[in-house]
């Protein structure tokens, strides 16, 4: 079976005010470093490996000099076996994205790339800390096309504060202008320690009710529709056969080697992660956290993971066998649905999927 | 002069913060019992709770010579009283077992409403009252003004009233001189059998129960067969001893007039009942001491441990402050909601209070404690009477003949700009005005008779943040009135959960009722589904609100990097709804029930 490959670019220019990723402003100068650490990881592998797909996430990929991202392409080529039609992603930030760098990429074969836009109107960037405006990501995807990218996705966010959901809906349209293959859209979470986890704290973030969220939600189905973009994730949409397939993995439980700062893996029933330091990783430090995953630890995650996705999962007959019964109970309830071991959350069950896992999860 | 000439046998009264304490660690300080460095501030509060809140609660008492200017040694016994108007039997029998009392006034305060409570209590008792002002080394002292309020309202002579600073010692030596030339000696009978008045107790680890006790006739030594002669139970001496501060120094033998303590190997505190007489089981006394009561808990409340499993140590931990306070009662319960617990019963509030602290600092429980709860006294129609502590147990209202409710006697001391908000305050509290005094220019004090009831909880802190500090009160039970009472219960989700039902006058029920569910809207936290609270009387829902139910709750992103900290996530979701209590299929934090016990 073949597995994914993860890689982790933690350079950012700046954090945005809800970022709650591993990354560093500033340390731009390491990037090289980072890279031969990264190849020197991969070397600590078996070699040939059989790859699937690639994603190169952040931080700012798009940071990487071309020449970096060209080095690292090469090395990925030369020490796994990657399939005919394997996806190679990379996130790439509006504000740092060159030419250059989209050269590099194509030509190290990125076949999909997802922009960071956000949202359109510019207060709102500020507010949220982006270094672009929305021209800047047109221009993107118009220089990814002329790189030869035509797979092409977008990252947008709701319940912002201060948005209404005309401004939301606004967005959404003028994104779809760009005529993306895929698009990715959350719900602002406010995490503890970021600036706006501090800003939260002190009563001084002003959010949309709930109200409001779920009829940003609601708009978002259908006008995204109306494009032929269709929900298949809790947060992500696509054209038919345009899902993001590194995504899918994950929600599938498909193996995944995590390289680079705070990346993760999973293998069989072992799940680990990287350390999160920038010198730590490049000195070479080991995983900083493993952990063995029980049989019934793997059926909550077939659960937890596969019922993110609006078409559900066929559950092993293990996990059928010990969350039926709560799932039958949800089934009631015009939360779930089932058939024949599939389980498929309905709309209102994916607002509420939280609280069902609680409820599902074995003591 | 005889021996019995020589001791004198006195303690401090004084209302809160007006020096008991620190004059009572000058006294011990000047008469030589311990040095400067010994003490740590105020010897005689050793409990750490005590320290905190600045109030006494066990009593104990210190032997102190002291060379008089008149070139003789006396013995003087100081014993210390429990502070609070909680513990007023415990404080009467430690009257009882003084011959005189120092009355301590603030010179910048004046006299207030446990100085004239403890003074009425010492008169009762026939105690030479020394008056001492004290804490003259402030600025805003009135010593002159104060003098002249104490001859006014309690009738004393304040002429030769020692003026003192207990904080910095100015004058000391005049009150212990005071307490030789006023405080009469001991009169007991040295030949008539033992009678020893029981006036606390200490549980030790090793030796047992320790009776703190003055010797009123006889004598007793180690080796002497007691017996305590309200239950006749004996116990043979194994060691009599006097008190240092924090030591026990054991004699041979205790005297007519001597303040000691006895040991006798007593498995239990319960065993040796303040106010109880002990006698020579060889050679008893005819009567008991006057005085003695089986004390009463007035103030009630269930308490239960978060967590069910804790329910052993709960028990363990009552058991254990049970030893060294006797005046606590408990016994087993259960709650539909809350499982199994204990219904607890206390001298007051601050009896409660203290006891809830303990465990959970003592002990380290986490508990969930429902309201707390007057006897209500219930007649039937079929003519039983009961009873009833427990909401839970009042019969069906169709079967009630009427109901009566524990009355109390409040004095309130006040400045008399106050007094409009205190009436407000006391006439929402269901307080009948029965008098109003000027003690003086500018301060009144004011008496209401009012249901327990309305003052076990809140009263005390709502009549200090509307004088701001400034007015003090004491309360004394005064016999039962009928009442109009009902039992208001709170229904989740259509089933009533009995661990939030309260007793209330039917007057205040609608205005309870609604407080009681807003605040449940606030603290309960939303479920996949709304949740109708409401409350109803004798099945009348007079209030409702509703928890909508929860209608977004999902993780916006879940890439590889993000499983392991989610699943984190959901397991501590998962811990935490287990220290919930479920009822009515509604989960409930415990902060909802204290939330419960505030809304008003």
């Amino acid at each position: 079976m073949s597995l994914m490959l993860y890689l982790h670019i933690p350079f950012c220019v700046r954090k945005c005010a809800y970022c709650d990723f591993v990354s560093y402003a500033g340390c731009e100068a390491a990037m090289p470093r980072y890279v031969d650490a990264l190849i020197a990881e991969m070397d600590r592998r078996p070699s040939q490996e059989r790859v699937s797909s690639v994603f190169f996430g952040g931080g700012t990929p798009s940071l990487l000099s071309a020449g970096d991202l060209s080095r690292l392409l090469r090395a990925i080529r030369e020490r796994y076996d990657l399939t005919e039609h394997c996806e190679i992603s990379s996130e790439a930030n509006p504000g740092t994205v060159t030419p250059q760098w989209l050269d590099a990429a194509a030509e190290g074969g990125v076949n999909r790339l997802s922009v960071g836009v956000q949202t359109v109107q510019l207060e709102l960037l500020k507010k949220i800390g982006r270094i672009h405006d929305f021209a800047q990501a047109e221009q993107t995807f118009e220089m990814a096309r002329a790189a030869g990218i035509q797979n092409l996705s977008a990252d947008l966010m709701y319940a912002l504060p201060g948005q209404t959901v005309e401004m939301w809906e606004q967005s959404l349209r003028e994104v779809m202008e760009l005529n993306p293959w895929h698009l990715s859209c959350y719900a602002l979470t406010v995490a503890e320690g970021t600036p706006f986890g501090n800003l939260d704290e002190q009563g001084k973030l002003p959010r949309p009710s709930e109200e409001e969220e779920l009829a940003m939600q609601e708009s978002t189905v259908q006008i995204l529709k109306a494009h032929g973009l269709c929900r298949y994730e809790v947060s992500n949409y696509a054209k038919p056969g345009c899902a993001c397939r590194h995504n899918v993995g994950y929600w599938t439980r498909r193996d995944y080697i995590g390289l680079g700062c705070a990346a993760h893996s999973l293998e069989g029933n072992l799940r680990r992660a990287n350390v999160a330091g920038l010198e730590e990783y490049m000195k070479g430090a080991p995983f900083i956290s493993e952990e063995r995953l029980t049989r019934q630890d793997a059926e909550f995650e077939e659960l937890m993971l596969g019922l993110r996705m609006v078409e559900g999962v066929t559950l092993s007959p293990g996990a059928w066998k010990r969350f039926r019964e709560g799932i039958e109970r949800f089934c009631t309830q015009g939360l779930m649905c089932e058939s024949e071991r599939r389980v498929w959350l309905t709309p209102r069950g994916m607002d509420v999927m939280n609280a069902i896992l609680e409820e599902l999860m074995p003591e | 002069m005889k021996r019995e000439d020589m001791i004198r046998n006195f303690c401090i009264i004084a209302h809160i913060d007006h020096g008991k304490s620190t004059l009572a660690d000058r006294l011990i300080e000047k008469t030589g019992v311990m040095s400067l460095r010994e003490m740590s501030d105020q010897v005689l509060d050793t409990m750490d709770l005590e320290r905190e809140r600045g109030i006494t609660i066990k009593a104990q008492a210190v032997r102190m010579p002291y060379k008089a200017k008149d070139g003789n040694t006396y013995i003087l016994n100081l014993i210390d009283t429990p502070g609070h108007v909680d513990f007023s039997y415990e404080v009467s029998r430690a009257l009882a077992a003084c011959d005189g009392a120092i009355l301590v006034v603030d010179a910048s305060q004046g006299i207030e409403a446990q100085t004239l409570a403890n003074v009425y209590l010492a008169l009762e008792h026939d105690l030479e009252i020394i008056p001492v002002i004290n804490k003259i080394d402030l600025p805003s002292a009135q010593p002159e003004f104060v003098k002249k309020e104490i001859e006014d309202v309690i009738g004393l002579d304040t002429s030769e009233a020692p003026m003192v600073s207990a904080k910095t010692g100015l004058n000391v030596e005049d009150v212990l001189e005071a307490v030789v030339k006023v405080i009469p000696p001991p009169h007991g009978n040295e030949n008539a059998p033992l009678r020893a008045l029981i006036f606390d107790s200490v549980y030790d680890n090793y030796k047992g129960a320790l009776s703190f006790v003055r010797i009123m006739d006889g004598s007793v030594k180690v080796g002497d067969r007691i017996r305590m002669m309200s239950s006749g139970v004996e116990f043979d001496v194994t060691e009599v001893g006097y008190f240092r501060p924090g030591q026990l120094m054991p004699v041979n033998e205790l005297l007519t007039g001597e303040v000691g303590y006895i040991g006798a190997s007593i498995k239990e505190v319960a065993d040796t009942r303040v106010g109880d007489t002990i006698t020579n089981a060889n050679d008893p006394a005819a009567e008991m001491l006057p005085g003695y009561k089986q004390v009463q808990p007035m103030v009630f409340c269930g308490i239960y441990p978060a967590d069910g499993s804790d329910y052993e140590n709960l028990h363990d931990a009552l058991e254990k402050l049970k030893l060294n306070d006797a005046s606590l009662s408990f016994e087993p319960e259960t709650s539909v909601a809350l499982g199994f617990g204990f219904r607890a019963g206390f001298l007051g509030l601050l009896h409660m209070e203290v006891i809830q602290e303990r465990l959970e600092r003592e002990f380290d429980l986490d508990l969930i404690t429902t309201a707390p709860s007057v006897v209500y006294h219930v007649v039937k129609h079929d003519g039983t009477e009961l009873y009833i502590d427990n909401p839970t147990n009042l019969p069906d209202p169709a079967d009630i003949e009427y109901m009566e409710e524990p009355m109390v006697s409040a004095q309130i001391f006040s400045p008399s700009e106050y007094v409009g908000t205190i009436m407000e305050l006391c006439q929402q509290k269901r307080g009948v005005y029965i008098d109003m005094k000027y003690i003086e220019a500018g301060r009144v004090q004011i008496h209401y008779e009012m249901p327990l009831n309305e003052i076990i909880y809140d009263f005390f802190d709502a009549l200090k943040s509307r004088t701001r500090g400034y007015a003090s009160f004491d309360y004394e039970l005064n016999g039962y009135a009928r009442s109009e009472l009902v039992k208001l219960d709170i229904l989740l989700n259509g089933e009533i959960c009995d661990a939030l039902s309260i007793i209330v006058h039917k007057d205040r029920a609608y205005a309870r009722g609604r407080a009681i569910a807003e605040k449940l809207k606030d603290v309960i936290p939303r479920q996949l589904f709304e949740i109708p609270i409401q409350a109803a009387v004798g099945g009348k829902i007079i209030a409702r609100e509703t928890v909508k139910a929860m209608r977004k709750d999902v993780l916006a992103k879940c890439y590889g990097g993000d499983i392991s900290r989610k699943k984190k996530l959901l397991e501590k979701q998962k811990e935490g709804k287990k220290r919930m209590r479920t009822l009515g299929s509604v989960e409930l934090p415990s902060e909802a029930f204290i939330a419960v016990l505030k809304a008003d």
